[in-house]
């Protein structure tokens, strides 16, 4: 018995693309079915319920969870539809909205020397962000 | 004794999300081997090689993360200086003494937070368990091994804020010598410290980032490349999350790959580096070639891999 996953929003209030939906078997969570078609859309981290980047909002069906840290979905959003995608195990097909971000570790910088960009572009752009700094 | 002071990382706690679970991957897929559990649930682990009665801990809480690290010094003497230091210095806050006994076989742990909002303990005694072998005429390895088998817990990688007092304790208190850094912009920011007390590459490396006491990896040590791809192999057979490799690192120079346990922590098994004698010159990189410097082969940055924490 698989479900099919709709994306209906992505973080930040940006539109999903169209066709932004995958099928996801019964016996799996919902991000190892998007990852094993290939598919976009929710962050991918840890896999595990422990960092938080792949946190969705469901806004329309039925799930079960498994434990998911509290650091990430605190016991009010767990009422209100949010839950880590990586802990999530469809019951009914779903629309959901993506709420999780990868961290902001470093800024898009131009590729690398190394990585036979320009040099000087990448020179001018620190690649790790520590604007949170200033 | 030429190496004194703090010997060595000794021990990791992390918070875990299902301990059963848990268990199976650090047991029967790591092939860490359990030596105790206590009354309140916990469970201690060690690598074959480890002659010292646990180095992981494992704590069923709500969420992931690293609880502390602690790390073994010569002597009740060191350890007691140590304390002294630290608390004199200022350079650490919510300084105790947690008592002897709290872990199995283990004598009293001076306890501190650093500037990174790390936890971090010294202690002086832990019962040895030995590695399964007699150390008169000894074999290789023992029988009877299983899974990935690292030899021992080598190092933490962990994500904070303020770096500059945190290595400032490592190295100007507690003796550690900076291996290799990362600096970024105009400034020459360092936003990546690698520090060791012994003369490996690293025991314990800090990346800046604007939060307190977030865990990044707990690192165990293999043999060769060899046993990085059966690494490998084992995490697909396991279906183990992967986050990255098998690959190598410029900094350290370390092979490597990198998983995740069942609640998220990542783990890390790696094999080789250079042998760093605390006269070696500091390598440094520059923020716009982090790529190969994190990953040798890729060359890129890798958002999941520099994102994802616990
Ligand atoms: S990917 Fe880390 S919590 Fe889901
Ligand atoms: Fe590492």
């Amino acid at each position: 018995m698989s479900h099919r996953i709709r994306i209906v929003g992505l973080a930040d209030g940006l539109l999903a693309p169209e066709n932004a939906s995958f099928e996801v078997r019964g016996d799996e969570h919902l991000l190892c079915g998007m990852e094993r078609l290939g598919r976009r859309g929710i962050p991918v981290g840890c896999r595990g319920g422990g960092c938080g980047v792949c946190k969705v909002q469901v806004v329309a069906g039925s799930y079960h969870t498994r434990k998911m840290s509290r650091d990430c979905v605190s016991s009010t959003e767990e009422t209100q539809g949010y839950a880590l995608a990586c802990r999530l195990y469809p019951d009914t097909d779903l629309d959901i909205r993506v709420v999780g971000k990868m961290g902001r570790a470093f800024t898009k910088a131009g590729p690398s020397p190394s990585q036979g960009g320009d040099s000087v572009t990448a020179g001018k752009s620190p690649a790790f962000d520590m604007s949170w700094r200033n | 004794m030429a190496l004194t002071g703090v010997l060595r990382p000794g021990h990791v706690a992390l918070r875990v999300l299902d301990m059963e679970a848990s268990i199976h991957h650090y047991t029967q897929v790591m092939g860490l081997l359990e030596t105790a559990r206590d009354d309140k649930g916990r469970v201690f682990l060690k690598a074959w090689d480890e002659h010292d009665h646990h180095s992981v801990v494992l704590r069923e809480a709500d969420s992931a993360g690293m609880d502390y690290m602690g790390w073994r010094v010569d002597s009740n003497a060191t350890l007691e200086k140590f304390a002294k230091d630290i608390e004199e210095s200022g350079l650490a806050s919510d300084l105790s003494w947690v008592a002897a006994g709290e872990h199995p076989q283990t004598g009293r742990r001076f306890r501190f937070t650093t500037s990174t909002g790390h936890v971090m303990e010294l202690y002086a005694e832990k019962g040895k368990v030995g590695n399964g072998m007699p150390t008169l005429n000894p074999e290789i390895y023992p029988d009877g091994l299983k899974g990935m088998s690292p030899s021992r817990f080598d190092h933490c990688l962990l994500y904070g804020d303020d770096l500059d007092n945190t290595m400032k304790l490592f190295i100007e208190i507690l003796g550690f010598t900076l291996t290799e850094q990362v600096i970024a912009g105009p400034d020459k920011l360092v936003i990546s410290a690698f520090m060791t007390c012994s003369n490996k590459p690293h025991d314990v490396a800090f990346i800046r980032q604007p939060c307190k006491g977030k865990f990044h990896h707990a690192s165990f040590l293999l043999d060769n490349w060899g046993e990085v791809l059966k690494a490998a192999d084992l995490i697909s057979r396991n279906r183990v999350s992967l986050d990255i490799g098998p690959t190598r690192h410029g900094i350290t120079r370390g092979e490597t790959i990198y998983f995740f346990d069942p609640s998220g922590n990542r783990n890390e098994v790696f094999s080789g580096g250079y042998i760093s004698y605390p006269d070696r010159p500091v390598l440094t990189w520059t923020d716009d070639e982090l790529g190969r410097a994190i990953f040798y082969h890729d060359r890129k940055l890798n958002e999941a891999f520099l994102s994802v924490v616990t």
